[in-house]
């Protein structure tokens, strides 16, 4: 059996703002079906990872595959960029980000947000793209919704719409920046249990979160950051259950 | 009613020139203005240079002597042009820089510095989170801006925009200087012959306060249409 490439592998990403090092060689290879939580103390440098898979940040090192692609970069007067930005716009067609702060696009209703990227970037028919985002926003319960601005909806439902706009795209990977850290805690609920059912069904996810149980009983794998560092990575019962460093035990200690 | 003394056919004809040459120098300070706002807003140190020259140089000089300049110090320039070309090749051509069009490139290149202004603030005040989404779902640039930084910047843009174009409505009464046939040079015409200034300048103002009613209706429906999602609709 020929080996399939895997959906996404990045490779000793180093990446500086100033002369800060936030990033210090991480790597991590995504296979398919894999979940893969990022955790760690704010400024450990696990949402600037997760924002160099698919360059919204430029790392000043280190390599990235998607699919088995490798993205080609070269070096300018700004620093290092990417060679072709046509292959990063192909790239990022396939990895779907949801935001912390939802983005949902302001001035489309959420139907408008959802067959956006479907119809303009992947070139599907308008038909087309309506009849998956409806399936998409009942699935999310977001079916009565269609029609509402963002600005209309709660900030669970924009996320729940956000979770649907990322599946429009029938991404190889979806990408997940603490998608449950701007909602109120009563509101959490709904997000995460979404994101189990796509765990479930096999979708391949990497999750920058302060979701411990989540982290626990979904991720095949757990990646503890430290000051840009993986200080600990494994399975969730070996990293959460039986955590090695001292860094890690404080980190998961309860803080009340 | 009032007497226009046989002028109201020419009237009218002015009156159609002011308005060709105040829509057209709008398109023309719009295309203008957006290359403007770019170019400032850009990481190339040539581009963000230039930009700021042509926004200081056209804002700090007063439109009447821009339109002198342009258009008696372009004939010159024009013909010192086509005496080399007669000298050098033996071409003889001669060039005469059309009112009109000199009228809507000048206000069309001063209003561009404006627009340029005005484009940049809306662009700067579009949330960075809707352009980022935009990109992470595989939009290129040209995508980005058609679908997503356009019509976003547009609400904001909007409100400097009609001011902008209310001033350059009034700015095109410049073109008579020139010598275009424009409303306000003919009723002032019609005001010397008929020695009845206040009849004419009257209808030039009441001309010039109907265009600016009707565009006022136009941009708070283009207003309304930007602000859908925003809560400042209906």
């Amino acid at each position: 059996m020929a080996a399939t490439p895997l959906p996404l592998e990045v490779r000793n990403i180093k990446k500086r703002f100033g002369d800060t090092e936030v990033l210090k060689g991480l790597s991590l290879q995504a296979r398919q079906g894999d979940v893969i939580t990022l955790i760690g103390a704010s400024g450990s440098g696990k949402s600037t990872f997760l924002r160099c898979m698919n360059l919204l940040e430029q790392p000043n090192e280190g390599d990235l595959l998607v699919h088995g692609e490798e993205i080609r970069f070269k070096q300018t007067k700004h620093g290092r960029e990417p060679a072709d930005w046509n292959q990063v716009v192909r790239m990022r067609a396939k990895l779907s980000m949801v935001f912390q702060s939802f983005n949902l696009w302001a001035h489309m209703t959420l139907l408008e947000n959802v067959i956006e990227a479907p119809v303009h970037v992947l070139g599907k028919s308008r038909k087309e793209a309506t009849d998956h985002a409806r399936s998409l926003l009942d699935r999310v319960g977001l079916a009565d919704r269609a029609d509402y601005y963002p600005a209309q909806m709660s900030g669970g439902q924009q996320q729940r719409g956000a979770i649907a706009r990322a599946l429009a795209m029938d991404p190889e990977v979806m990408l997940f920046d603490e998608p449950t850290s701007a909602l109120d805690p009563e509101l959490v609920g709904d997000v995460l249990k979404v994101m189990r059912d796509l765990a479930d069904e096999g979708r391949t996810m990497i999750v920058v979160t302060h979701e411990m149980a989540f982290a626990r009983d979904v991720s095949t794998q757990v990646m503890y950051l430290h000051q840009g560092v993986v200080e600990e990575a494994g399975p969730p019962d070996d990293v959460l259950g039986n955590p090695r460093s001292e860094r890690l035990r404080q980190f998961l200690a309860p803080k009340h | 009613m009032i007497d226009l003394h046989g002028y109201g056919p020419r009237l009218a004809e002015g009156a159609l020139v002011t308005l060709e040459v105040a829509i057209l120098s709008l398109i023309l300070s719009v295309v203008l203005g957006l290359l403007t706002a770019s170019a400032k807003m850009s990481r190339s140190w040539f581009l963000h240079r230039l930009g700021t020259l042509y926004t200081t140089v056209i804002r700090g000089i007063p439109d009447l002597v821009l339109m002198l300049l342009l258009f008696f110090g372009g004939q010159m320039g024009v013909n010192v042009f086509t005496d080399w070309l007669y000298y050098q090749f033996d071409i003889d051509i001669f060039i005469n820089i059309n009112e009109f069009i000199a009228g809507v490139l000048t206000i069309g290149l001063i209003f561009g510095a404006y627009m340029g202004e005005t484009f940049r603030g809306a662009f700067m005040a579009v949330e960075y989170g809707q352009i980022e989404a935009a990109r992470a779902y595989g939009m290129t640039n040209w995508l980005v801006f058609k679908r997503v930084r356009f019509p976003q910047m547009m609400r904001h843009a909007l409100p400097g925009l009609s001011n902008n174009w209310m001033v350059l409505l009034k700015t095109t009464a410049l073109v008579s200087v020139i010598g275009l046939s424009d409303m306000v040079r003919i009723a002032s015409e019609a005001s010397k012959a008929t020695r009845e200034p206040f009849t004419f300048m009257l209808i030039v103002g009441a001309v010039y306060l109907a265009i600016a009613t009707v565009s006022e209706w136009g941009f708070a429906r283009l207003q309304k249409r930007y602000s859908v999602g925003f809560g400042e609709a209906d």
